[in-house]
């Protein structure tokens, strides 16, 4: 399995968890270990919107391995990346205790100010954080996995199959909404303290969590290089490119769909909580289905079916999108709206995926 | 009639399927004993299609049988179920796996494990390697082996889907007009390939190249307006009136 | 024997007012000076004695006292109150006094006061020469529940002629009977029955307050009837009232989404702009008003049929040229096309919220949009009348131009076979055009009929486009009868749904059967079957 495994490893990818790990130790220690004033001196904010980036990043890969691999678009991963955030988000609540506005050791402050006695069973066990990080890829996971059960079993494929998944994450917003469902309701879970016992704000811990998101992208990177260099993966592209004809081979369409599905919600799902404690606030707008739409942009910006295209596509967008909205934000939707329309008619590939044609011409290489 | 039912591959008895309607099928009943290698004909419209997405579990009938292997019964069975249970079918339109190389595409097909799980974590053997070599050569595509399959001709995509049929080993293989789209030698090749492999395996070929029927010297079954006109040797449905009629034409 | 003596008494008291006139002249100053005093206790009293004295200007003086007009001389408690005119009026007379009144002090109200002056006047209107006026008196009676008018009640009942004023009136002595504890017991058993026939929720209150500690049995059982058969009216009525409010919902869904089963549905483009197809029409239909309000304010009441028009053409050309450049390209290629589009739907609201701000627009609603029609208790608002006439209406329009005009022979031709349709000469790529602006057209008429219903802000399209979709996919896909069932199917679960599961729970759930019925049935309620629906 190794040996295989190294041989299916390309420049590329070795390239990109190579620096991958390399800003993960780079960044954490030029924003500590310089002192301010030199002018190489990352600030902490920067370390913490980088980090949010990377997490996008992780959100893109997710769905690059439906989208790029499996030709699933879903239009609702934004909801798996909403519920690992809130899931992180309830262990940060919980964490906050006594030290909260109504000193409450035990109820998050807004459930103080909606007069709640007690804590909702959902919330049970978050002061764990053990049972936090199990949660963060259950809850994405047991999801995805009914929702695509059901999907992939009667067959709901393509557009329609997009359209559902962009009813789940509706679903989801207007429910996260509701202040009854004890998850902060509209003003979401926020003013986090500590993170298992470190003060949140602190810049050492944001350079952790920066560098733990980075190492986390490459781990997840590696798990989905992993599925699609191997013969799973080749099904899966079958079943992208002829799902009858593959099923008429005797494989279990359904199965191999749910599986990757999966996989890729609860990637999702870490991506959201690697998220939660670098912006410091996670409400239902996350679930809104514009949010899960422009990370199909991101992938398809990077190029989609490349895994790094995606990731690169998320830090790009995202960088733009900062720059754009601070500097001329009635530009912003101009541009992102642009960006989908040329992507789509000019470069269908995206960058990565152009890139890797244009590699093979100069090489004088044949397409196969 | 359970004589033949113990005897068949394939036994389909007064099915029938509409749509919106329209009867596709109007109580077809055919039966196709192991090793039998067949030929259906029959007009456009004649319900040749849909008798297979009915065997390969794409439709469902509305009432009837269809039982395969002698006391399987295929109507509650889903397409790679049924596929799992040994049929292969090849579309009309050739459908092969455009973006990967002709030797992946056989890899696909050969049989063997089909999980999910097992995908992730086994790896091909010796034994799948040589079937692929073996059938490459059967369809005289191990040249091209590394092309992607997208590249290649009409006829040849036609026998890389004859190939992954093979590569399957099935027991029963259904074949949807094989030889569009190929020149009269590649014909010739399809018809001798198909006569080899029955006796081991039972073949049904759908056609409408008369001279190819006629080559496959096999019984042949003439459907029309759904369900079965004639049936016999090629002479003597070519020579049945109401085939004439409906059919051939006079 | 009471009772009659009681009717005598009241018709003596109230309709002999020339006589008691004649005969009590002198007390009449004196009735009147009850009311000249600061003690809440007295003037109620006074009250009383004032709407029995039969003074001419009783009423008046009544009147002027519910609107804190009537005030009194301290020096000799002559009354005087203000008429419409601003100018005194001396209540003993009822004329103008010779020289301005000085020295006055208004006569105060408590709330105890304003209910014994609502009975007062109540049982003094009851005999007004104008019907709606007695209507509104015994419902004022049916309010008040003042044992004092029930020998009035029972005076005009006798001699009332209108029918519809009489059951008013019998009401109303019903009210005051259900509750009289003296009150004969078969009387009180009418009542009941009475109030059980008029059936609202004031009745259901008043019968409800009927118990074994003040009635008796009989009473008791006859109330308790007549309140199950209210609650069966009245759980009827919310019925009919809900499968209104549903059939609303269901045509405005019905609107959002006719525009999109063409373009989806027939098409098979996945446009995410469609939303932003309504929303341009509902801003069309604010620059019309606008143009309206400042240049011919005349026509305000036109300005929705000048607006549809239009909003169509507006939307239709924006689709036209979306179509031309953008999804001409992507054919064939439906999730692209559902990205280029969404990219197409965020620029049109920016575009949008550069022009007329980010904040809603005031459309106005012309005057036959208003008010409310009541059916015996069942409410219908002319708007939504309006909407759910209007839904239906572009419905037809659009089943006439796909079934009746060569470009809908040439849609239908295109979209079954597009290779035969252009070998017979069809220029395909203009129809693909053609049907496209056509689809994006009625969105655009929708748009101003939802610019009636909902604010008009740039994101007025993102509300619409998910359930637009939903709409479409659970009707079946390239069916228009498909549309309109899924429309109104949802729109009534969404409303029935409301009053059990609240309203955002109850889409919630909605959303969740819509993805359950989805997944049974992936090409919805009508789903075209055969070969030719396959890839």
């Amino acid at each position: 399995m190794i040996t295989f495994f190294i041989r299916h490893f390309d420049r590329t990818a070795i390239g990109f968890v190579t620096t991958l790990l390399l800003i993960a130790v780079v960044v954490p220690l030029l924003n500590l270990a310089v002192p301010e004033s030199s002018a190489f001196h990352i600030p902490t904010y920067l370390v913490s919107l980088w980090g949010k980036y990377l997490a996008y990043a992780l959100l893109a890969l997710a769905l690059d391995l439906v989208w790029g691999y499996c030709g699933i678009l879903s239009l609702g991963h934004g909801a798996f990346f909403a519920l690992g955030g809130y899931a992180m988000g309830m262990y940060l609540m919980r964490q906050i205790g006594a030290r909260g506005v109504y000193a409450d050791p035990v109820l998050p402050d807004f459930m103080v100010f909606l007069n709640w006695k007690e804590l909702p069973i959902t919330w049970y066990f978050f002061d764990h954080i053990g049972y936090t990080l199990l949660m963060i890829v259950l809850v994405p996971s047991v999801i995805a996995f009914v929702f695509g059960w059901f999907a992939f079993r009667s067959r709901v494929t393509g557009v329609y199959l997009s359209i559902i998944t962009q009813s789940l994450t509706y679903a989801l917003l207007l429910a996260f909404f509701r202040n009854d469902m004890g998850f902060g309701g509209n003003n979401g879970l926020t003013d986090f303290k500590y993170i298992i016992g470190f003060p949140v704000q602190a810049a050492s811990t944001r350079a952790t969590l920066f560098a733990l998101t980075a190492l986390f992208l490459a781990l997840g990177f590696l798990l989905a290089r992993a599925m699609v260099v191997s013969r799973f993966g080749q099904i899966l592209a079958s079943i992208r490119d002829a799902e009858s004809r593959t099923r008429f081979l005797g494989y279990r369409v359904e199965h191999y769909k749910v599986l990757v599905f999966v996989v890729s919600a609860a990637m999702a799902g870490i991506a959201g909580a690697l998220y939660v404690p670098q912006v410091g606030i996670i409400n239902p707008s996350e679930f809104s289905p514009s949010n899960s739409i422009e990370a199909v942009i991101w992938v398809a910006v990077g190029g989609r079916g490349t895994l790094v295209g995606a990731a690169i596509g998320a830090v790009l967008v995202n960088f733009a999108k900062t720059w754009l909205t601070g500097s001329f934000p009635e530009l912003w939707l101009y541009g992102l709206g642009a960006l989908f329309i040329l992507v789509t008619l000019f470069l269908p590939k995206g960058i990565v995926g152009s890139l890797a044609v244009v590699v093979q011409r100069m090489k004088g290489g044949s397409a196969a | 009639m359970n004589l033949d039912l113990t005897d068949s591959i394939l036994y389909v008895d007064a099915v029938s399927v509409s749509f919106d309607g329209f009867k596709a099928l109007n109580d077809l009943s055919f039966v196709v004993g192991r090793g039998e290698l067949r030929a259906i004909i029959g007009p456009n419209g004649a319900g040749k299609t849909t008798m297979m997405d009915i065997v390969t579990g794409k439709t469902r009938p509305d009432n009837g049988m269809v039982i395969f292997d002698g006391s399987i019964d295929l109507t509650t069975r889903d397409e790679s179920a049924i596929a799992a249970l040994g049929i292969g079918r090849k579309f009309q339109k050739p459908t092969v796996f455009e973006g990967q190389t002709v030797e992946d595409n056989l890899l696909l097909a050969v049989e063997g494990p089909r999980s999910a799980w097992s995908s992730l974590f086994g790896w091909r053997s010796r034994v799948t390697v040589d079937q692929v070599l073996e059938t490459l050569s059967t369809i005289r595509l191990g040249d091209l082996k590394h092309r992607l399959a997208g590249s290649l001709s009409h006829g040849q995509k036609q026998w890389l889907e004859i190939g992954m049929l093979l590569a399957q080993n099935p027991k029963l293989l259904l074949v949807d007009e094989p030889v569009a789209g190929m020149t009269d030698a590649e014909t010739e090749e399809t018809a001798r390939l198909l006569t080899s492999i029955a006796g081991e395996h039972a073949v049904v070929v759908v056609e409408h190249d008369m001279s190819f029927v006629r080559a496959l010297q096999c019984k042949v079954t003439c459907l029309h307006e759904g369900s079965v006109l004639a049936e016999g040797s090629i002479d003597a449905v070519s020579a049945n009136d109401r085939v004439i009629d409906v059919y051939l034409g006079r | 024997m009471l009772r009659r003596l009681f009717v005598i008494f009241g018709l003596v008291v109230l309709l002999a007012g020339g006589a008691v006139r004649a005969s009590y002249a002198d007390d009449a100053t004196l009735t009147l000076k009850r009311l000249a005093t600061d003690n809440y206790a007295d003037i109620e009293l006074g009250i009383a004695a004032v709407a029995a004295s039969g003074l001419p200007s009783a009423e008046a003086v009544l009147n002027a006292l519910a609107d804190s007009r009537l005030s009194y001389r301290s020096a000799d408690k002559a009354l005087f109150f203000k008429d419409a005119s601003g100018s005194w009026i001396d209540a003993a007379t009822n004329t103008m006094p010779a020289e301005q009144p000085s020295g006055l002090k208004p006569v105060k109200v408590n709330n105890r006061v304003r209910r014994a002056l609502e009975a007062a006047l109540g049982s003094m209107t009851l005999m007004a020469a104008d019907p709606q006026k007695r209507i509104a008196a015994a419902e004022a009676v049916f309010k008040s529940r003042d044992v004092n008018t029930l020998a009035a009640l029972e005076s005009v009942i006798a001699k009332e002629q209108d029918a519809v004023v009489k059951r008013h009136f019998e009401e109303a002595r019903a009210a005051v009977l259900l509750l009289k504890v003296d009150a004969p017991e078969s009387d009180r058993v009418a009542a009941a029955e009475r109030l059980g026939e008029r059936g609202d929720q004031d009745s259901l209150a008043l019968l409800g307050a009927v118990s074994e500690a003040n009635a008796s049995a009989n009473t008791v059982v006859a109330a308790k009837l007549a309140a199950k058969g209210i609650s069966r009216r009245l759980a009827l009525l919310s019925t009919v009232q809900n499968a209104w409010y549903g059939l609303s919902l269901g045509s405005v869904l019905l609107l959002a989404a006719i525009g999109l089963a063409i373009t989806f549905g027939v098409m098979g483009i996945i446009n995410m702009a469609h939303g932003e197809m309504v929303m341009l029409g509902a801003y069309t239909t604010f620059v019309v008003q606008e143009i309206i309000r400042t240049k011919a304010p005349g026509l305000f009441d036109w300005s929705l049929p000048i607006a549809i028009p239009l909003a169509f053409c507006v939307s239709a050309l924006v689709g036209l040229l979306i179509e031309r450049t953008i999804i001409r390209y992507l054919y064939g290629r439906p999730l692209e096309t559902l990205l280029a589009t969404w990219g197409v739907s965020l620029m049109l609201q920016q575009a949008v919220r550069s022009a007329f701000g980010a904040n809603n627009r005031e459309v106005g609603a012309p005057s036959y949009m208003s008010g409310v029609w009541d059916l015996n208790g069942f409410q219908i608002t002319y708007g939504r009348l309006w909407i759910i006439l209007f839904g239906l209406a572009v419905f037809v329009a659009l089943l006439g131009v796909i079934k009746g005009t060569s470009l809908g022979l040439k849609m239908r031709a295109v979209i079954q076979n597009r290779r035969m349709a252009a070998a017979m000469g069809i220029r395909t790529p203009l129809v693909d055009a053609l049907t496209f602006a056509l689809g994006s057209g009625v969105a655009g008429i929708a748009g101003v009929a939802l610019s009636q219903i909902d604010n008009v802000s740039p994101n007025l399209g993102q509300s619409y486009i998910i359930d637009s979709f939903l709409v479409v996919v659970f009707g079946g896909v390239g069916n228009l009868w498909g549309t309109l069932l899924g429309a109104l199917s949802l729109g009534l679960a969404n409303k029935f749904l409301e009053p059990i599961a609240g309203a955002v729970l109850g889409k919630i759930i909605l959303l969740a059967v819509i993805i359950l019925f989805i997944q049974r049935r992936p090409r919805g309620l009508f789903a075209l079957k055969g070969r030719a629906v396959e890839q």
